[in-house]
């Protein structure tokens, strides 16, 4: 470490003790400038010209063309009646995944931590048996439970043999929604739940031991003493499942492959068609919709941090 | 350290740094980019690690990828001016920008010309009549196969040369109904297997200027029939409406656990259903079936090309008429189980390498296919954006398929998904 010492202090000499802190982050800032922030603004440039060249400088300028095709809708509620109306179905499902998914994400993630925070027989056995999904890659886990779910997989042989009739889980498209948001629940939840397994156990002992003389009640425990001081946490919870949900790409690509029809295809999905599954590259269409998915992303978490803040001074 | 120690110390370190980099008389290196249905990477190794043999100046890397990459990432990197120097496709009007003309490298063209005669167009740009980009060294036909052990089992006729789609749909239920099979009929979830059908019917898909007019009456006559065929249960739900856009879908999986009484698939399946099927039941290629326009299926095939950004032009030419060669094209096709496109070896005859029957027979039956053809299916074959056409096509009727559009509007999204692509097309800078 005293090899940094000497140049840090020349440094610090040369710009004052005041902007060393600039100097610190420079190194995480470069990186998150080269890998985010450039491709952001080249993103951006992509969205506002045309036609299927790769290089930025072979691209023509067309505005705002790309953003107005993507928003044209004769009623924005109606995904057909708009002209590019998979671009919708992409948003409705979005939606429909991310409002399900975030809410049996984060309370199942803080039922289990609940659960597992409290002593129970082979606890240890327990937080790896959720935790193991976790490590398992999104492909994997996909194939899995598209084994399990097609029609001649193993849920399907458990159904035939009590009698019943083998369901299309993957070709019915309420089901197909259903398990999407199932597996992902499944592949994720371990990681949450040890956050706020980690939330959990940061809350000092003393607290409940007070309320237990008080004679106060499990659920009001919960509710005065957990909830609050847990709050910070499950904002955290919140705000990365709520993004990572709404990227969600890999096990539903392999899963159902949007499929059936429309029916479980995500925004992102439909980023990823536009711009490298069809013969003619639309990177303009692709960037403008990515664009479009970043800002209400970005609104979303903005609203979040509001409302997060707000509780904290509560 | 005495002088003659120094000195030797030095004279070491000049010939170390020498080797390291003075590559005189070393190997060229060239990068194949390679894709296989069945054993064609094997067979391609082999072949090349001969030439290497015989030109130890060359050096081939053979990067085996999965079909997708070829359809999806090689575009990106050929766009970006990288990519390997010589590569596999299938999309060989698509990508013909990217292509390294061959001609002033090749020590007789005239070879190539007699010997790919009308499938070199397939490589070629608009207005381009005479570039030499690649080598058909695999002539696909669309067509089906069924399952003849089915049909022995449940006492049903196979319909015959002349049958309809109609009467193979009633064969095909009848059997699955006997015996209980979940897939009468299963095809490919691919444009390409759904035009060989809809030509039968009429569709003509460009118009006289060679420009996409998709929508017609026997292109609805076949799309109606889909549509039909999965609401009534001929056709299971998982494959054209399992996945979403323009994602590729097979049955092969299914057919080879007898799944499946006939299916909709394509010469290029033989090698595999020879290696995993055997002769575990008996699949048998039978004729195209019919519709009032034709009975005919799609040409297709894989290419072998030479590309533009190779450092190495001259190199890569001399492997491709190594690969162009009449006795290499029948050696790797004897031993892949796939039909040549090359004249001299269509000719010649090609001797299979399989003692299978059932392989023998489904490759005579769709080299048959061949001289049937429809020019309808020749032109859109060589139409450069036909993928555009194809994409559009499996899309919407997939979303038509589970109940999201109803058929008409399926028509009039597959006419607009294509303008607007075709229009992006034309945005690009001149």
């Amino acid at each position: 470490m005293r090899a940094l010492e000497y140049p840090m202090r020349g440094v610090q000499r040369l710009i004052g003790q005041g902007r060393m802190p600039y100097v610190f982050v420079l190194p995480n800032l470069l990186i998150f400038g080269t890998f985010v922030v450039v491709p952001l603004f080249i993103n951006f440039y992509y969205s506002v010209t045309g036609g299927t060249a790769l290089f930025p400088e072979d691209r023509p300028f067309v505005g705002a063309d790309q953003y107005g095709y993507l928003l044209d809708c004769e009623n924005h509620l109606s995904p057909f009646t708009c002209r590019e109306d998979r671009f919708w179905r992409g948003v409705y499902n979005t939606i429909f995944f991310v409002a399900f998914q975030v809410v049996a994400m984060v309370g199942l993630s803080l039922l289990t931590a609940v659960i597992l925070n409290r002593r129970i027989v082979a606890r240890g056995f327990f937080r790896s048996v959720f935790f193991y999904p976790v490590l398992l890659s999104p492909v994997v886990v996909a194939l899995i439970w598209k084994w399990i779910l097609q029609r001649d997989g193993v849920l399907n042989a458990v159904i035939a043999a009590f009698g019943g009739d083998r369901v299309l889980f993957l070709a019915e498209p309420q089901w197909a929604m259903f398990w999407i948001i199932f597996v992902s629940t499944w592949a994720h939840m371990g990681f949450y739940t040890l956050i706020l397994l980690a939330g959990l156990q940061s809350i000092p002992a003393d607290l409940y031991e007070a309320a237990e003389m008080d004679g106060t009640s499990r659920w009001r425990t919960f509710r005065r003493i957990t909830m609050p001081l847990l709050w910070p946490t499950m904002l955290v919870v919140l705000v990365l499942s709520l993004i990572k949900s709404v990227q969600t790409f890999d096990e539903v690509f392999v899963l159902t492959g949007g499929g059936p029809g429309t029916a479980t295809q995500l925004i992102v999905h439909y980023i990823y068609e536009t711009a490298f599954a069809t013969q003619v590259h639309n990177f303009g269409l692709a960037a403008a919709a990515s664009i479009l998915l970043g800002t209400v992303l970005f609104i979303l978490t903005l609203i979040q941090m509001r409302l997060g803040s707000r509780g904290e001074r509560r | 350290m005495d002088t003659y120690g120094v000195k030797g110390l030095f004279a070491s370190a000049a010939v170390a740094v020498l080797a390291w980099t003075a590559p005189a008389g070393a190997a060229v290196e060239l990068r194949m980019m390679w894709y296989s249905d069945g054993n064609e990477g094997e067979v391609v190794r082999d072949l090349l690690n001969r030439f290497e043999q015989q030109n130890p100046d060359i050096k081939i890397i053979v990067d085996n990828v999965a079909y997708k990459a070829i359809l999806e990432s090689l575009p990106v990197q050929l766009a970006a001016g990288q990519g390997p120097d010589i590569a596999r496709v299938t999309d060989l009007g698509g990508l013909s920008r990217y292509y390294l003309d061959l001609t002033p490298y090749l020590k007789d063209p005239e070879y190539w010309r007699a010997s790919f005669g009308p499938y070199l167009q397939w490589y070629r740009q608009s207005g381009d009549t005479k570039g030499i980009y690649g080598i058909q060294n695999q002539l696909t036909m669309t067509g089906p196969f069924i399952n003849k052990t089915l049909f022995d089992q449940a006492g049903v006729a196979i319909p015959g040369a002349k049958a309809t789609w109609d009467d193979w749909a009633t064969a095909t239920v009848a059997v699955a109904k006997k015996l209980k099979i979940p897939f009468p009929i299963a095809m490919d979830r691919s444009g390409h297997r759904f035009a060989g059908g809809a030509i039968s019917m009429g569709a003509k898909f460009l118009n006289d200027k060679g420009a996409p007019a998709v929508i017609d009456d026997g292109f609805k006559a076949m799309a109606s029939r889909i549509k039909k065929w999965h609401d009534d249960g001929t056709m299971g739900k998982e494959l054209w409406g399992g996945v979403s856009g323009s994602a590729y879908r097979g049955a092969n999986e299914e057919f080879a656990n007898a799944q499946v009484v006939m299916y909709m698939s394509g010469s290029w399946q033989i090698s595999q259903f020879a290696k995993q099927i055997g002769d575990a039941f008996d699949w048998v290629a039978v004729p195209q079936p019919c519709g009032p326009a034709a009975c005919t299926g799609m040409p297709g095939g894989a290419g072998t090309v030479a590309l533009k950004q190779t450092k190495h032009p001259k190199e890569v030419a001399k492997v491709m008429e190594y690969l162009a060669s009449e006795p290499v094209i029948t050696e790797f096709s004897a031993r892949t189980l796939i039909l040549p496109a090359h004249m001299g070896v269509v000719k010649k005859g090609v001797d299979f390498k399989t003692d299978l029957r059932l392989a023998k027979d489904a490759l005579s039956v769709f080299t048959g296919h061949v001289p049937n053809l429809s020019p309808v299916a020749s032109a859109l074959q060589g139409y450069p954006y036909n993928r555009v056409i194809f994409n559009a096509v499996i899309s919407r009727l997939g979303q038509a398929v589970v109940g999201e559009l109803t058929l008409d509007d399926a028509y009039a999204r597959i006419t607009q998904d294509i303008e607007a692509q075709m229009a992006e097309q034309q945005r690009n800078k001149k």
